[in-house]
């Protein structure tokens, strides 16, 4: 009779149990995103899609007022190879009209402004804009109707910004390489 | 709604069965002996024909998927070739792709089925948003699967879709190079949507199986709205209404087979018998029919943002209507100013999928008008697309909630016996008031 154990209430000390079960909860949590975060991470672009990303490109196949289209990324990219007209066009619009503000300066590389090299898909939803169209002489949307102009830039339509300009640099004067 | 099971076993191994897994008295409980609402008119049986379409396109597709190749350089040619050199290829392809079509016509007249008689109200909320989980899993699966045989307009369409997330501050450009699993719509792309495409219709299954549950526990809403009273307000699901959606099913066919076996491509579009060319898009580039209308409200919107976020929110907004909605009539037979808004909200929404087939800029009746209001010339598919969408939002965010406090409804019968009981003047000569009761 007096072996009755008393103190044995298991809610004696809520504050350990507590710990416990925190404890318990958080290191099933972590665990839980450590294993869904590879699932969600192997959709991102693979090792070798990566090393695919950058190409050289010879100008000398562009001829003055034509554009080439070529592969990047699996996106199309015009190099574009500008008239002095276009040039002179793109240079005089006033920066109160364009929707995404950017002088044509900033969109070639210094003293060589004939060469335009842009990602060709609309900013819109992704469409390939075709050359030389739309009310602005530089490229037209034909999905969605966006006007961009011999820079490249938005002038209108529902696109937001200007055709990206991708990271590209002269190897010789006849050589580039984007990416 | 289900009583006690009134299943009896017959034979030895039923009984030996029905203790250890009572999986038949299960299926004589839900399929056979259900108690239905013995009013039901021939829009009930989109439920039905919604299931048989649904074990049709697994059928098929699982099929195909023992021929086709998700792969970039092979994904068009191994359609064609299950079209011109796999044994009756071309019958299964074409029931699949015409099968998803019909899939969407049938959920669409199920869908303003739910809407006309009231069926999102309580106590079928549940039902009601499990039913939208089914349509947005539907139509992930419809447009996945328009993008495997690679063709143009399979590629742009990809492309254009996918971007839509790009339009999101901030997280779009991560999600969209995720999603693609490159810097465009790519290899891996089609790879991962032919993976996506086989898992969703089982999705897709499991979530009809939760819709049945949930319309099994309140039991079926019916064309007067009013509740089930007693047993004499139903009849079993077997004979009754396995015979009426069969017949149902049977006039379905009819029209599925017609564009099968007469005219297979007519829903689809001739661009997508070239192969993707990233570097070209089509002139054209449509999304397939039952996308039009939210292919138009994206279009109506001169911001890109904006647009993406009115076309999710024209689908976000089925979710909430049980609580927009703010009468206590179910049906809209006892509605009449609601049933007039009501038919103008179906035509809207067929006004606003002609608007996505056309081109914002043209003209809808003869030629440009000339007035132009904002961006565009006042008489312009874009205009029209305008004016159908702000009506599709109006109709769930301002009619139906101010409708309901301020209409004056028809009176509405006591049970749903009684409309066919008390006008005796309408019931034909020697027809009986409850044939259930005759053998």
């Amino acid at each position: 009779m007096a072996d009755t154990v008393v103190g044995a209430d298991p809610h004696a000390d809520p504050s350990r149990r507590d710990f416990i079960h925190i404890a318990a909860a958080a290191a099933a949590g972590g665990a839980a995103v450590a294993v869904v975060w590879p699932l969600i991470d192997q959709m991102n672009p693979a090792g070798d899609t990566l090393a695919l990303a950058s190409i050289e490109f010879d100008l000398t196949k562009v001829a003055e007022g034509q554009q080439v289209v070529i592969k990047w990324r699996g996106k199309p990219l015009f190099v574009r190879n500008r008239t002095a007209a276009e040039i002179q066009k793109a240079v005089a619009t006033p920066m109160s009209e364009l929707r995404d503000p950017q002088s044509d300066d900033a969109r070639h590389k210094p003293g060589k402004p004939q060469w335009l090299v842009l990602v060709g898909t609309c900013t819109h939803l992704g469409c390939v804009p075709t050359f030389g169209g739309g009310e602005y002489g530089g490229w037209f949307c034909p999905c969605h109707g966006s006007h961009y102009d011999t820079s490249g830039r938005i002038r209108k339509g529902p696109a937001p910004k200007n055709l990206v300009v991708p990271d590209w640099d002269f190897l010789s004067d006849t050589k580039i390489k984007v990416g | 709604m289900s009583g006690p099971s009134t299943y009896e076993p017959k034979t030895g191994i039923e009984r030996w069965l029905d203790t250890r897994l009572p999986i038949v008295r299960f299926a004589y409980d839900t399929a056979l002996n259900f108690p239905t609402p013995k009013n039901l008119n021939y829009w009930w049986t989109f439920g039905g024909i919604l299931a048989l379409m649904l074990g049709i396109q697994l059928a098929t597709g699982i099929v195909l998927a023992m021929h086709y190749v998700p792969h970039v350089d092979h994904a068009f040619a191994s359609v064609e070739r299950i079209m011109r050199d796999v044994n009756y290829g071309w019958l299964i392809r074409y029931m699949h792709a015409n099968g998803a079509s019909m899939f969407f016509l049938a959920v669409y007249i199920h869908m303003m089925r739910g809407l006309y008689y009231g069926s999102y109200k309580a106590p079928r909320e549940v039902l009601w948003i499990i039913g939208c989980l089914i349509y947005l899993a539907m139509m992930a699966t419809g447009f996945i699967g328009y993008v495997l045989p690679w063709g143009q307009m399979s590629f742009h369409g990809a492309v254009v879709i996918t971007n839509l997330f790009g339009a999101l501050p901030i997280i779009g450009e991560p999600i969209t190079t995720w999603l693609w699993g490159g810097f465009a719509v790519d290899n891996p792309t089609l790879n991962r949507f032919f993976s996506l495409h086989y898992l969703l219709p089982f999705v897709i299954a499991g979530l009809v199986v939760l819709h049945v549950w949930a319309l099994h526990v309140p039991g079926n809403n019916n064309p007067t709205g009013v509740n089930v009273k007693s047993a004499a307000d139903t009849v079993p699901f077997h004979p009754y209404y396995t015979v009426k959606d069969g017949f149902a099913i049977a006039v379905f066919l009819l029209l599925y087979g017609a564009f099968v076996f007469y005219n297979p491509n007519a829903l689809g579009h001739a661009d997508n018998y070239i192969p993707a060319n990233p570097l070209v898009t089509p002139a054209h580039i449509v999304p397939e029919w039952y996308f039009l209308p939210f292919y138009a409200i994206l279009r109506a919107v001169p911001d890109k943002l904006g647009g993406v976020l009115l076309m999710f929110g024209a689908i976000a907004t089925l979710f909430v209507l049980p609580w927009l909605d703010t009468s206590k009539v179910r049906s809209m037979r006892y509605r009449p100013t609601a049933r007039l808004y009501f038919f103008i909200f179906v035509f809207a929404c067929l006004v606003l999928g002609l608007c996505g087939a056309r081109l914002p800029d043209d003209p809808v009746i003869g030629a440009a008008s000339g007035l132009i209001l904002l961006d565009a010339d006042i008489n312009s598919f874009v205009w029209l697309s305008r004016v159908a969408t702000l009506y599709f939002f109006a109709y769930f965010w301002l009619i139906l909630p101010v409708l309901g406090l301020t209409e004056t409804p028809l009176p509405q019968p006591e049970g749903i016996s009684e409309p066919v009981l008390s006008h005796p003047a309408t019931t034909p000569a020697g027809a009986t008031a409850s044939p259930e009761k005759r053998g």
